[in-house]
């Protein structure tokens, strides 16, 4: 397939017209099949390097200090053959006082035997902010085996936010691993929205480290499981500076003969820090359930209704007009 | 007429009799409170009459337009047109106000959704995309929850103590609804210990130790509530009317 029908599958897939991104010229986007790069725009301040591997690529995408990036950089990375295996090494900097946000969608929607690993190492300097959302688009088959692994460090005074969503296509399997440090002052908020089916299978391995005084982060989980699907969650939230708070949130809907584990972790080592944490694994509530079917929906449309709230409407980064939200913790 | 009937309706929970022969019926199109101490019954009778987990098991028949509840789900009954309000209104993680109210909605536009956020005085504007969880306070969830049974347009509502955790601007924000309701002629019983909720009523229904014990004008079950039944210990009704004939 050529290039350009390749970019245009992609873009099929989530729904995008791909002449109507591009016509958008104050839109950043990287867009990569397998181990090709189809097509890099950049705007002001934003510089890509990014070089074909065989099995995929390494970028290496740095956003200048000072730099503000209004509208969310649109990255596309993904696979229209059913099998094969992508491998993508990141390296992402934000400099001191930039702001960007980055939509990247992983799209395998044809997938029968495609495994997907992302190496990312990110920096987020002093008072800069940065926003990822990493939306997944699956097939309804499953057949991918996604290993995300990530390493953060955010700066003095930096905000940093990702958000990892799968709620549309069966998971197949995932692996994350992500690990972010928070220095003086700075938010750093991790959330993942899951819906697994089938047999499909979860791991989040999760940790943030507030080394730094009055650094604040949240860890949220919120999974949906049926059928056989299961999950585990290990959230590790380590305080240890003066004044750090933080917050493990771990919520999961299980249904028919899925199995959930949640295993929330936290340490203080600083007695001015402050910690919490909150899971709740288990089936649908059954006065949300009530509630919505007093209001004339059956049992089904009311756990939809419900596990769709749980993952989550489109993220706020998702909007293309919009510029990287505040983030609250 | 009447749209809803109780018969001699009797439920045992935990081994403990909580409606004990209970009949009552509402007429169509009005409002109607019914009032009575804690532990009266009072919330047992909504559960009953929606058809709740926990509060099929009962002796007697609940009817509505003149046919047996008996074996209909929550939700068959509500697309019957009954529904009811909460006490204490469920929290809803990431579900957004617009999604929780289009769900209930006959007409699902956003113009509707929105005109029914106005209602209860909710700033469309403001409120629409935030999430039902708990970011809203106690007082702003039953006014979703409000504003969510205007634009389902039931026909009977069951509000089981609408008063209570709200301030009082949000407590005349729901007595406005009320008189939507009336307005739509959608009926309404309003479970209540509270003379506030039920002096915007127009029957009063007394209720005690899980038995009717009186009905009629507000004023007169509101002069009777105050003074015989708040100072009261959940003194068993049936010894209360003896020992007011013997006094009388």
């Amino acid at each position: 397939m050529s290039d350009s029908g390749l970019l245009a599958a992609l873009y099929e897939s989530i729904g995008v017209q791909p002449h109507g991104l591009r016509g958008q010229v104050d839109v950043a986007r990287i867009e990569v099949h397998h181990n090709r790069v189809l097509g890099v725009h950049l705007v002001p301040g934003l510089e890509v390097d990014a070089t074909e591997r065989e099995n995929g690529i390494e970028a290496k995408i740095l956003v200048t200090e000072g730099t503000l990036i209004e509208k969310p950089i649109q990255v596309c990375f993904g696979m229209i053959p059913p099998d094969g295996l992508q491998q993508i090494v990141l390296e992402v900097e934000i400099e001191p006082r930039a702001r960007a946000a980055i939509v990247a969608h992983c799209v395998f929607p044809n997938a029968r035997q495609i495994r997907h690993e992302m190496d990312a190492m990110l920096t987020i300097g002093e008072g800069a902010q940065y926003a990822y959302l990493e939306r997944h688009i699956h097939g309804a088959d499953g057949g991918v085996v996604v290993v995300p692994r990530s390493k953060v460090q955010v700066g003095e005074g930096a905000r940093y936010q990702t958000d990892f969503e799968l709620i549309r296509g069966r998971v197949g399997e995932i692996d994350i691993d992500l690990e972010v440090t928070g220095q003086a002052h700075s938010v750093s908020e991790v959330t993942a929205r899951i819906s697994g089916a089938g047999d499909d299978r979860v791991s989040i391995r999760e940790t943030a480290r507030l080394v730094g005084q009055y650094a604040r982060g949240v860890l949220t989980s919120n999974i949906a499981l049926r059928d056989s699907a299961r999950a585990v969650v290990y959230n590790t939230l380590v305080a240890s500076a003066a004044y750090a708070r933080g917050h493990v949130d771990c919520k999961e809907i299980v249904q028919d003969n899925a199995v959930a584990k949640a295993v929330p972790i936290v340490e203080v080592n600083h007695p001015k820090a402050h910690v919490t944490h909150e899971a709740a694994i288990g089936s649908v509530n059954s006065k949300q359930l009530e509630t919505l079917m007093s209001r004339g929906l059956n049992e089904d449309q009311a756990v939809d209704l419900i596990i769709q709230g749980l993952l989550g409407g489109p993220s706020s980064i998702a909007a293309p007009e919009s510029s990287l939200r505040e983030i609250q913790v | 007429m009447n749209i809803l009937q109780l018969k001699d309706v009797t439920l045992d929970l935990g081994g403990k009799r909580i409606l004990n022969h209970l009949s009552l019926d509402v007429r169509e199109g009005h409002i109607h409170a019914l009032i009575g101490p804690n532990g009266a019954g009072k919330s047992t009778t909504a559960n009953v009459i929606m058809g709740l987990s926990g509060y099929n098991d009962f002796e007697g028949d609940v009817l509505f337009q003149g046919e047996s509840l008996r074996g209909l789900s929550v939700d068959q009954r509500a697309r019957r047109g009954i529904t009811l309000a909460w006490q204490e209104p469920a929290r809803f993680e990431g579900l957004s106000v617009r999604a929780f109210i289009r769900a209930a909605a006959k007409d699902k536009s956003d113009d509707k959704i929105r005109e029914a956020l106005d209602q209860v005085g909710l700033e469309p504007g403001k409120y629409i995309d935030r999430a039902v969880d708990k970011t809203l306070s106690g007082g702003e969830r039953k006014r979703v929850e409000l504003a969510s049974i205007l634009a389902m347009e039931p026909k009977l509502v069951l509000m089981d103590e609408p008063d209570s955790g709200i301030d009082v601007e949000a407590l005349d924000r729901i007595f406005q609804a009320l008189k939507i309701f009336k307005q739509k002629q959608a009926t309404v019983l309003a479970i209540t210990h509270s003379l506030a909720v039920l002096r915007q009523a127009e029957h009063a229904l007394l209720l005690c130790c899980g038995r009717m014990v009186d009905k009629g004008s507000v004023d007169r079950i509101a002069y009777y509530f105050e003074k015989k039944c708040v100072p009261c210990d959940h003194l068993d009704p049936v010894v209360r009317l003896a020992e007011d004939a013997n006094v009388g």
